[in-house]
């Protein structure tokens, strides 16, 4: 699916370009980027060594360990087959935690690190239902303060710039629910079809 | 306001010093694991490199041509028929794809109608209560090399348009 995507983002508008006379705008954009992508990389680099330090850290120091524990009843219901105390449930319950401060920074390592593991269990180049579960719950957005859209609305001088920040919370409730029911059905939809 | 954002300054450092103060307690060599788990982060982050500019490429190209404005206008009357915001439209359909392109959408409505107009609220919820799908999906699938996505784009995709509608109704009711 990625795969057809990826090229039709890329031929539809370099065909959309050939009638419309934009070629020049594609030339620029296609190179501008990749230079995006490594400044992004870059700047990645940092975010991922400090919060991956850490994080070694606060694992060593059991602290995963205790937040797991903290949220076990929880966690354990989304994600029925990660064994109850396997490290995977501590980074994403970090990934959790980070994206509900809105640390964006700092859940993109954890997330990965909780993928590693999911990857780990699985063995396989296929997305487990774990890993399903864990991207749609991150896709819809955990963010309880949205402190960059906060920024925005101050710089423009709003009378309230935290006013959004019930709407968002209820937003998020909403989109998050929704992502879990959806992949709960999808998720019977293929074990019913294995069955058959 | 200011609890909020004495929070948000205050919230990194102290996890930082808590980190610290519980693994020294146990005599964690903390700053040999410190580098040791950072060590990673830097391999990580080159094998991404391809997954994320790959992806980026391909939606510059998309919107560099037009074509991805010229699909948000065509698209448009379908969703302002079901109640969508003729101004909110062109966000909610670059949300899922690019989070630099939200965030400079969000940025100008907010600008154009002011932060505290409906569009304005509107956008700022939408930014704040969904995430760019795409890139997470590019990022997290890419750095540990899986590659058959099975139901997660479906999945992402379904719940942001539930999402979107819902901030829109949840908007509506609280500032209408």
């Amino acid at each position: 699916m990625v795969n057809l995507i990826w090229a039709f983002m890329a031929i539809i508008g370099i065909v959309y370009a050939m009638f419309n006379g934009t070629m020049d705008q594609v030339n620029q954009a296609l190179f501008q980027g990749a230079d995006e992508a490594v400044t992004l990389t870059i700047g990645l680099i940092s975010v991922l060594v400090f919060w991956l330090g850490i994080m070694k850290v606060a694992e060593e120091a059991g602290l995963l360990r205790i937040l797991t524990r903290l949220f076990k009843p929880f966690v354990t219901r989304l994600f029925p087959d990660i064994p109850k105390n396997h490290p995977a449930m501590g980074y994403i319950l970090s990934n959790f935690t980070a994206n509900l401060f809105g640390l964006g920074n700092a859940a993109t390592p954890m997330g990965i690190k909780a993928m590693e593991q999911m990857k780990q269990l699985s063995q396989s180049d296929k997305a487990s239902r774990s890993m399903i579960t864990f991207l749609a719950i991150n896709t819809s957005s955990l963010t309880l303060i949205p402190t960059t859209v906060i920024a925005i609305r101050m710089k423009y001088e709003s009378a309230a710039p935290t006013e959004i920040v019930g709407t968002t919370i209820l937003a998020t409730l909403v989109s998050t629910t929704a992502a879990i029911i959806v992949d709960r059905i999808f998720h019977y939809r293929r074990v019913r079809k294995n069955k058959r | 306001m200011t609890l909020i954002t004495t929070l948000s300054t205050w919230i990194i450092p102290c996890i930082i010093l808590l980190v610290l103060v519980v693994a020294t307690w146990k005599k964690v060599p903390t700053y040999e694991s410190f580098v040791e788990g950072g060590k990673e982060g830097v391999s990580m982050a080159v094998s991404l490199l391809p997954f994320l500019l790959g992806m980026m490429v391909s939606i510059a190209i998309l919107r560099g041509s037009g074509a991805l404005e010229a699909f948000i206008e065509w698209i448009s009357p379908f969703l302002m028929a079901i109640g969508v915001p003729a101004d909110i439209v062109p966000l909610a359909l670059v949300r899922p794809i690019s989070g630099t392109a939200a965030l400079g959408m969000t940025t100008e409505l907010i600008q154009s109608h002011g932060p505290d107009s409906f569009i304005g609220r509107l956008a700022s919820t939408m930014q704040g209560s969904t995430d760019t799908t795409l890139y997470i999906l590019t990022v997290y699938f890419g750095a540990v090399g899986i590659r058959r996505m099975g139901d997660a784009l479906k999945v992402g995709l379904i719940a942001d348009f539930i999402g979107i509608i819902a901030s829109i109704i949840i908007v509506s009711i609280v500032f209408l």
